[in-house]
């Protein structure tokens, strides 16, 4: 390939996407994060560290394309180009899909490493989708993170282990252990808002959650429909059709690449009256 | 749910099951080229064989699956250095 077109330093930046709690959306995040830096026209590899539970690549759309994975080149039984799935809408993005084996041992320190030495050299950006929990798989996720995005619901329990987890990122992190090193910038992306029932008094605020976790905001993502039907087309949200979630994720990665963009709290466009009517009967 | 779509039903649900359907047939059936340790393994054995003929380096061979409904496709480029290539 004659690709000499670029002549800087790929960027090398690892983002983890990370949240303790299950089901509040790491994995969209991840797809959309990535897809949507992809369009930007950044080189981006969003690489799945839940082993024995790969999901990541039927959220991307490319399950059926699965040979190699993570564990695969960790152990050299194969190299990190064959493992890569090259995204087939956009050139820029690749996945690295994980294993489907039950062995979690499989993801080692060093191996993590050295595959994100390697991606570091050819991507701008590195989006490592933590499974949940803070086990073994979080832990090697967010490692070696440069930045991290905390997807938080407003929801107890979400909150709650977001904090779990932002205080990990202070310590455990290779960061965290180098003096001197910036430690991990840590940014909070709420998912799953819903205007209607935080202006009814039923949902915590951005302010609130904000208030708790006390680190700065990447965005916020409104409950949408797209994000199921997304999921079930395995198209990333941001190259779905239009939609609140779409806008709100590209929102957010123009600020994760540092664009001053206002925060804004969107919405699925609303129903009409009669339709409001019947849910609330329901 | 209870959106008063005028859309016809056919919408990304159906797509969500077939591409369940078709992958966790591979995923269950565990034989073949579905199963995930056997590519490695096959990896290694064709290089082996080549190696028997000519030289070729480990980065030398690519493979490519797609799996489908009916019958998946396993795809295997082998790179020759220039010197044993028909040139």
């Amino acid at each position: 390939m004659s690709k000499d077109l670029t002549l800087e330093e790929p960027l090398g930046r690892v983002i983890v996407v990370t949240s303790g709690k299950g089901g509040v959306g790491k994995t969209t995040t991840s797809a959309a994060v990535g897809a949507e830096l992809a369009r930007r026209g950044h080189k981006t590899v969003v690489i799945d560290f839940d082993v024995g539970l790969r999901n990541l690549d039927m959220i991307m759309g490319c399950e059926r394309r699965v040979v190699f994975d993570f564990i695969n080149v960790i152990q050299g039984d194969a190299k990190l180009k064959q493992a890569l799935i090259r995204d087939r809408r956009l050139e820029n993005l690749a996945v690295l899909p994980t294993s489907q084996t039950r062995d979690k041992d499989a993801l080692t320190k060093d191996g993590v490493e050295k595959v994100l030495d390697e991606l570091r050299k050819e991507f701008d950006y590195i989006i490592c989708d933590s499974p949940a929990g803070i086990e073994r798989g979080a832990q090697m996720a967010m490692h070696f993170a440069d930045e991290a995005i905390v997807v938080t619901n407003p929801e107890v329990s979400s909150v709650r282990d977001s904090d779990r987890v932002l205080g990990l990122l202070n310590s455990i992190t290779e960061r965290a252990g180098k003096t001197g090193a910036e430690p991990v910038k840590a940014q909070v992306l709420i998912t799953r808002h819903d205007k209607a029932r935080v202006d009814s008094g039923e949902m915590m605020t951005v302010e609130d959650v904000l208030e708790v976790l006390a680190v700065p905001l990447l965005g916020i993502i409104p409950e949408s429909k797209a994000v199921l039907r997304a999921s079930n087309l395995g198209v990333p949200v941001v190259l779905d059709d239009p939609s609140a979630a779409a806008a709100a994720y590209e929102d957010a990665v123009g600020r994760l690449i540092g664009e001053q963009i206002e925060m804004r709290i969107a919405a699925d466009p609303r129903r009409g009256l009669l339709q409001r009517l019947f849910r609330r009967a329901v | 749910m209870f959106g008063f779509s005028l859309r016809p039903r056919k919408a990304s649900a159906s797509t969500a099951k077939e591409r369940l359907q078709i992958l966790l047939a591979h995923e269950r059936s565990g034989g073949g080229a579905a199963r995930p340790d056997c590519l490695p393994q096959l990896q290694r054995e064709i290089l082996e064989v080549i190696r028997r003929h000519m030289q070729i380096g480990d980065e030398a061979i690519d493979i490519r699956m797609e799996r489908g409904d009916e019958l998946s496709s396993l795809e295997i480029n082998i790179e020759f250095p220039g010197k044993l290539g028909v040139n």
